[in-house]
């Protein structure tokens, strides 16, 4: 079984009410019962109520997976990066500290280190990962590329990030505003966008600052 | 499931460097991402490890063959573990036989019966106790008992009797002549 491939993952940010549904919704997931794999990030605290849910986006070069020096993480054909194999993690914590979205969590107890797996007992049968099944406002989204783009007319899917010079490719698309002077987004430069003031190469996170 | 709703051919297989991936470094190659990649084995690999582990079973076997055509039981003699008049009737005393390691157990059970058994219980290796008035050797670890007059198991979880050795009295000494390993 593998996840369909018509079938991606949207995280829209800007949509994000901060619910906690998603939250709770996670820890139902079969493959880590009981325990939340997603984070829901406030973004700024002291001025702005916006948060937004990371879930892993499923790098095409896994950076958690190259730092593993267990040889633990590993890619299924559809794409999708598993949690770390119980037999093989050392809980050793180079994932979480390498993951450029801070995706993995080290569960000491367990010692092995717990991701986001796209909830893989479910897509990987074509139902939606728990968190979007649940989440009232659609900030995290599965469906076919068609659907997203009738539904956000306004928004395209980015799955490229620049951390530094490590360029990111993504499985899991995130949404960003479709057109900024014109131009469709290539990339998100996280780093640059960390600046207060980003330099004009790429689109800024507009969203994130919230002066869209 | 269909292939062709998830080719893996779809799957963009980047590298951090951005380079192809015949460029890549070894250990790269050694250590996969891709699941079908960490678990595909060479057909090389495969017949290596066989050829290995079978060749370790042959010597394995060659060995133990070895081993039971050498000496067989060459260091057992007789040797004098006691005197009939240091153990009164219903006693029992310990001593050695054949080796250090071996100890076994006399039983005086009578006038001129003298028994005795190797002191391993053949469950677990616990010593046995023996309990002269009731007939019987007992292994306190798991209450398996022994009969005292054959060796034989009677309750508990021991299935196969206690080694008997060979007894011979000469000259008012106890002589330890040869271990009899049964094993019903």
């Amino acid at each position: 079984m593998s996840v369909p491939g018509h079938l991606n993952f949207y995280i829209d940010p800007a949509r994000c009410i901060g619910c906690q549904a998603c939250v709770q919704a996670c820890t139902e997931c079969d493959t880590h019962k009981g325990i939340s794999m997603i984070h829901l990030e406030t973004v700024d605290r002291a001025h702005s109520t916006q948060t937004i849910p990371v879930v892993c986006m499923h790098c095409d070069s896994p950076t958690c997976a190259e730092v593993c020096p267990a040889d633990a993480i590993k890619r299924t054909p559809d794409g999708v990066v598993q949690s770390a194999r119980k037999p093989r993690c050392i809980a050793c914590n180079n994932c979480v500290l390498a993951c450029p979205f801070g995706v993995p969590k080290m569960k000491v107890e367990f010692e092995l280190m717990m991701k986001c797996d796209m909830c893989y007992d479910r897509s990987s049968v074509g139902l939606k990962p728990m968190c979007a099944s649940v989440c009232p406002s659609q900030a995290l989204f599965f469906g076919t590329r068609e659907e997203i783009e009738a539904a956000r007319p306004q928004s395209a899917p980015i799955d490229r990030f620049q951390f530094g010079n490590q360029t990111i490719t993504t499985k899991v698309k995130m949404m960003g505003p479709r057109s900024v002077a014109g131009a469709r987004p290539e990339h998100l430069d996280v780093t640059a966008a960390l600046d207060p003031n980003p330099p004009g190469r790429s689109i800024s996170l507009g969203v994130l600052n919230g002066s869209r | 499931m269909a292939q062709d709703t998830t080719p893996s051919s779809q799957l963009r297989v980047l590298t951090p460097d951005g380079r192809p991936s015949d460029e890549q470094p070894k250990w790269r190659k050694d250590f996969p991402i891709d699941t079908a990649q960490d678990n595909y084995v060479a057909r090389r690999d495969f017949t290596k490890f066989m050829v290995l582990i079978s060749g370790s079973f042959v010597a394995g076997q060659a060995w133990i063959a070895l081993k039971t055509l050498g000496g067989k039981h060459t260091g057992i003699g007789p040797r004098a573990i006691a005197r009939v008049g240091d153990i009164a009737i219903g006693q029992a005393a310990t001593f050695v036989y054949p080796d250090e390691h071996d100890v076994c157990l006399l039983v005086r059970a009578g006038e001129e019966e003298f028994l005795a058994y190797s002191n391993k219980c053949s469950h677990l290796s616990c010593p046995v106790t023996p309990d002269v008035n009731s007939g019987r050797l007992v292994c306190p670890c798991h209450h398996g008992s022994f009969d005292l007059a054959t060796g034989r198991p009677l309750a508990g979880p021991p299935r196969r009797p206690l080694a008997r050795i060979v007894l011979e009295v000469r000259d008012g000494t106890i002589y330890a002549t040869g271990v009899e390993e049964r094993t019903v």
